[in-house]
């Protein structure tokens, strides 16, 4: 089932943007996710994720106000629409399924 | 701290605003300044400047980097393609408003375009020959009386040498032509019988003829001819004939050396099948060497020097003549006229050569404007449909046109909106316009006698046509659009417009403007068609039933005149068998030189002049209001005249029976005295639209025809093979042919019948057109009305009552237009017929049958829409909504 499409990173930042609820714009979410997973964040790939996002409908955004840090250009609030969230519970019930498919003896690894 | 802020590299900025997406630039941009910042606090100026870049550099990726085309809308595309998916879309949901907006507008257009390549073709006459600018012919003019006569083409052999010798400078080419004739061409035993003329060696050239076989120079042999490929064609089939021997009037021998492209329809020299060298012509008769400047019997056609004008030209030779018969003596009777060469370009062929006695007549001309108009007038009362209808409908759209100016719509884009929506239309009326032209002009062509062509692959014709689509679209779109959008959004989206009690007038005038040229175009027709049958049934004073003219073609008729009467009489179909100088149906020569007691009867003019047999009489049937006719006992007779009534009446003569008259001629060599033997009733010869010429018969002369009296009773189709059988015995080289009287007199009124065909099509056509938009208003007034209609009827109005009270509204407007259209018209015919000396009274009738056939049809069209009206359920009227 090809119904609802979420790349690893693109659920990372469905996931934050979900954590910073009303404050989740560019920067902020790079660097919640920079600090939460310790790992760097590329202004790019976050925007292009964001648009990508966006597109299928799963994020919606508002414009926001400008400040003088950012040179009088307005910030872009993101949320999470309806069918966005719809798209992160199905990744999460086939994870959950996934995992739960799982036979305990495979996850008994021995560590010798 | 510094007081000025740190920026990233300028030309990082740059690269990013240029490539990014302009949805995405502003919150990026914003989001990169706000992470500038914290890193140069964090790490310097120099750090956060490279990350900088490099974070500019990883966002230009697909997705963040806009479309190549440019996002932005740099036109207005998008509006032009909603006004014209709205104007579709308005079209579709009214499918019977379209119907009758673009079948009547594209009918008119049909219309008009058609009368367009009429005008077009009728202006473009004889620009086939490339030398179009430069070619004139010679005419003669002179003054009589004070008055300044011209027109005059037949011209005394001497000017020729004259022209060429003593003018030549002026022309490139000048050559002499003889008129058209029939001749017979043969080979072996084909035989065809062809128009042809002889004219001078240069011809080809200058009329730039387009050779298939052969060259140009193929008149320069005595012994040559130049045939048309048609020509070619029937006596040769598809070989070359150059070189090949053609016997004509199987007489002489000529050698075909070139093969010519027929001429068109529209040249002067239509129908001209064959042309032989004038050097045949003077060489053959060694008479015409010898004549003097008192016979004019050529014509002479001439290209001018390139870089010379008509005027320059016709101010060298006006005095041609004049300088060289000063010093004749037998032309010093003539010397008053004071003789002008001029010349008539070959643009003025057509439409300015029309003289009549000398005076030219603006008569073709004002045929083109004539037809022309009409062909404005039927757009115009195309486009003055659409006008009605699209501000009739105006009240439904008026929200929409709130809803616009309320959303911010400025006037002139509504202008541009309700433009764009008759620009559609009037689109597809051109597209429907065009098929309906193609389908017709076979048709047409018939009914005109042309040939005319849609001419595709002319850029003209596309440029006349996207600016006549411009024009009607424009005309037809500015009162909608300049009314429409002038509403005012406040009222109009409150719900109380009105249109007011003076919003419809415009829409009444355009009704009786529609209708008072339908109603003109009626009664014209109508008077034209009474005219023409009046002219027809005119009393032409002989029997052109059964009349039969054969021209006789070669020696052979004079030689075996007599065994040929003989045998025809024989044959039983024929009764009577005469010759004469020319047809019935015209008169060929004219001559001056009558007196009587030395008075002068001429008058300046001359009469007409026919050389007959004694039997022509019996064999018209002319009628004698006294006297006798020519008798073959009376020798003394061969000086005896037979004059018309005209004539007498001319000549002044109370009883002229007996009289004696003198005639001295130079061309027919006479200088004696002639007895009037008797008056015959005008016989019409020429125009039947003119009053009769004054003619005189006798009996000497060439005569070049037989006229045949068929046995009366028997029909043509059983009379006619007989007497080709006892020709093709007696003279088998020659191929029959004949002209019927009454085919060649009905031939007078073929311009005259296509006017009154064109005409009556034409008026069809304004009425169906002023219909179809009466029939569309009175659908639109009835809807509209529906549900003051279903109160009446709930309150006891009758069906009649209601339909009287729907169609009084139209009624009015018609018989108002009447009462314009009636002395308009009048006024028109009065001037239009006054021409013709032969006419008819304007008849009252027409008139008031005009108006009355208008009143009905109205009647019968509105009275559709309000019966259907005043029929239906009140129930179901009052409910709506």
């Amino acid at each position: 089932m090809k119904k609802y499409q979420l790349g690893e990173f693109e659920e990372i930042v469905m996931l934050t943007v979900g954590i910073l609820y009303d404050e989740a714009y560019g920067v902020s979410i790079k660097k919640e996710i920079e600090s939460r997973l310790k790992r760097g964040v590329s202004v790019g790939a976050l925007q292009t994720a964001l648009k990508r996002l966006e597109d299928k409908g799963y994020l919606k955004s508002r414009e926001g106000e400008a400040t003088e840090e950012r040179a009088g250009r307005p910030k872009k609030y993101f949320t999470i629409t309806a069918y966005g969230k719809k798209a992160m519970e199905y990744t999460k019930s086939t994870r959950d399924e996934l995992w739960s498919a799982i036979p305990k003896v495979a996850l008994k690894v021995e560590f010798s | 701290m510094k007081t000025e802020k740190p920026y990233p590299p300028k030309f990082a900025t740059r690269f990013f605003r240029w490539y990014c997406h302009p949805k995405l630039r502003d919150s990026i941009e914003g989001d990169l300044m706000e992470l500038y910042e914290e890193r140069v606090k964090e790490f310097g100026k120099r750090k956060a400047d490279g990350k900088f870049i490099k974070d500019v550099l990883l966002l230009f990726r697909p997705g963040i980097i806009r479309p190549t085309e440019g996002y932005r809308h740099l036109n207005t595309y998008g509006m032009y393609k909603s006004y014209f998916k709205i104007g579709w879309r308005n079209l579709v949901k009214n499918k019977g408003y379209s119907l009758i907006n673009i079948g009547g507008l594209a009918l008119g257009m049909a219309v008009a375009m058609v009368i367009g390549l009429w005008v077009f073709d009728e202006l473009s006459f004889n620009k086939y020959h490339q030398n179009y600018s430069r070619i004139a012919q010679v005419m003669k003019g002179g003054w009589v009386d004070g008055k300044h006569l011209m027109g005059q083409t037949s011209l005394p052999y001497p000017l020729i040498d004259e022209l060429k010798n003593n003018y030549g400078a002026n022309f490139k080419h000048i050559v002499p032509a003889s008129w058209k004739s029939d001749g017979v061409l043969s080979i072996d035993d084909k035989k065809i019988s062809k128009v042809g003329m002889f004219i001078g060696e240069d011809a080809p050239e200058m009329l730039t003829f387009k050779m298939i076989y052969g060259t140009r120079q193929g008149l320069k042999d005595m012994n040559s001819i130049l045939i048309s490929e048609s020509t070619a064609e029937a006596l040769f089939g598809d070989a070359d004939p150059v070189n090949q021997l053609v016997k004509i009037n199987s007489e002489k021998e000529a050698t075909v050396t070139g093969v010519y492209e027929d001429f068109p329809k529209n040249a002067e020299f239509y129908g001209v099948q064959f042309f032989r060298p004038w050097e045949f012509l003077i060489n053959d008769g060694t008479w015409i060497k010898e004549q003097g400047w008192d016979n004019h019997f050529l014509e002479i056609y001439a290209e001018i020097q390139p870089h010379a004008t008509f005027e320059s030209v016709t101010a060298n030779i006006i005095d041609a003549e004049v300088k060289v018969i000063k010093d004749l003596a037998y032309m010093k009777d003539e010397l008053k006229y004071n003789y002008e060469i001029l010349l008539l370009p070959m643009s003025d062929w057509h439409l300015h050569s029309d003289f009549k006695e000398g005076v030219l007549q603006s008569g073709p001309l004002q045929l083109v404007w004539f037809i022309g108009s009409i062909g404005v007038f039927v757009l115009l009362l195309a486009c003055i449909n659409f006008m009605n209808l699209s501000t009739a409908r105006s009240e439904k759209r008026a929200k929409e046109v709130g809803i616009r100016k309320a959303i911010g719509s400025i006037r002139w884009q509504l202008i541009g909106q309700f433009l764009s929506e008759s620009f559609l239309v009037v689109a597809l009326a051109f597209i429907i316009a065009t098929t309906l032209v193609v389908m017709v002009l076979p048709m047409f062509n018939q009914l005109s006698g042309k040939e005319m062509n849609m001419p595709w692959s002319q850029p003209w014709f596309w440029v006349s046509s996207f600016i006549f689509l411009f024009i009607t679209g424009l005309l037809a779109g500015s009162y909608p659009a300049l009314y429409l959008s002038s509403f005012k959004p406040v009222s109009v989206l409150k719900g109380v417009f009105r249109a007011g009690r003076f919003a419809s007038i415009p829409r009444r005038i355009l009704v009786v403007v529609q209708f008072t040229v339908s109603v003109m175009l009626i009664i014209c027709t109508g008077v034209i068609y009474n005219q023409l049958v009046f002219i027809k049934n005119r009393p032409v004073g002989y029997q052109r039933d059964g009349l039969l003219m054969i021209p006789k073609k070669s020696a052979a008729f004079s030689t075996k005149a007599d065994a040929l009467e003989a045998e025809l009489k024989n044959s039983g179909a024929v009764t009577e068998i005469a010759e004469s100088g020319g047809m019935v149906t015209s008169v060929w020569s004219g001559n001056g030189g009558f007196s009587q007691n030395g008075k002068d009867l001429n008058q300046n003019r001359g009469f007409g002049t026919l050389g007959v047999s004694h039997d022509f009489g019996k064999t018209v049937g002319w009628q004698f209001i006294e006297g006798r006719d020519f008798s073959k006992e009376i020798a003394s007779d061969s000086s005896g005249l037979v004059i018309n009534e005209a004539a007498a009446k001319f000549m002044g003569l109370k009883n002229p029976t007996g009289q004696v008259i003198h005639w001295k001629n130079g061309p027919w060599q006479v200088d004696k005295d002639f007895v009037i033997l008797g008056v015959i009733k005008d016989m019409v010869m020429e125009s039947p639209f003119e009053p009769v010429e004054p003619i005189v018969y006798f009996t000497m002369g060439w005569k070049g025809w037989l006229m045949l009296r068929v046995t009366p009773g028997m029909p043509m189709q059983e009379a006619l093979p007989k007497i080709e059988k006892v020709f093709n015995n007696v003279i088998p080289d020659i191929p029959f042919d004949y002209k019927f009287a009454n085919t060649e007199y009905a031939a007078k009124f073929s311009t005259e019948d296509r006017i009154g065909k064109l005409a009556a099509v034409f008026a069809i056509l304004a009425i169906v057109i002023s219909c179809l938009g009466l029939f569309g208003l009175a659908s639109f007034v009835a809807e509209q009305r529906t549900k003051e209609i279903g109160v009446r009827k709930v309150l006891g109005a009758s069906v009649a009552n209601l339909w009287q009270m729907l169609s009084k509204e139209f009624v009015i407007l018609v018989i108002l237009s009447c009462v314009i259209a009636v002395p308009l018209s009048y006024y028109i015919l009065y001037n239009g017929i006054k021409q013709y000396e032969y006419k008819t009274d304007i008849s009252w009738w027409i008139f008031a049958s005009a108006a009355f056939g208008a009143l009905v049809i109205t009647l019968a069209t509105v009275s559709y829409q309000s019966i259907k009206a005043a029929l239906a359920n009140p129930v179901n009227s009052l409910r709506t909504e």
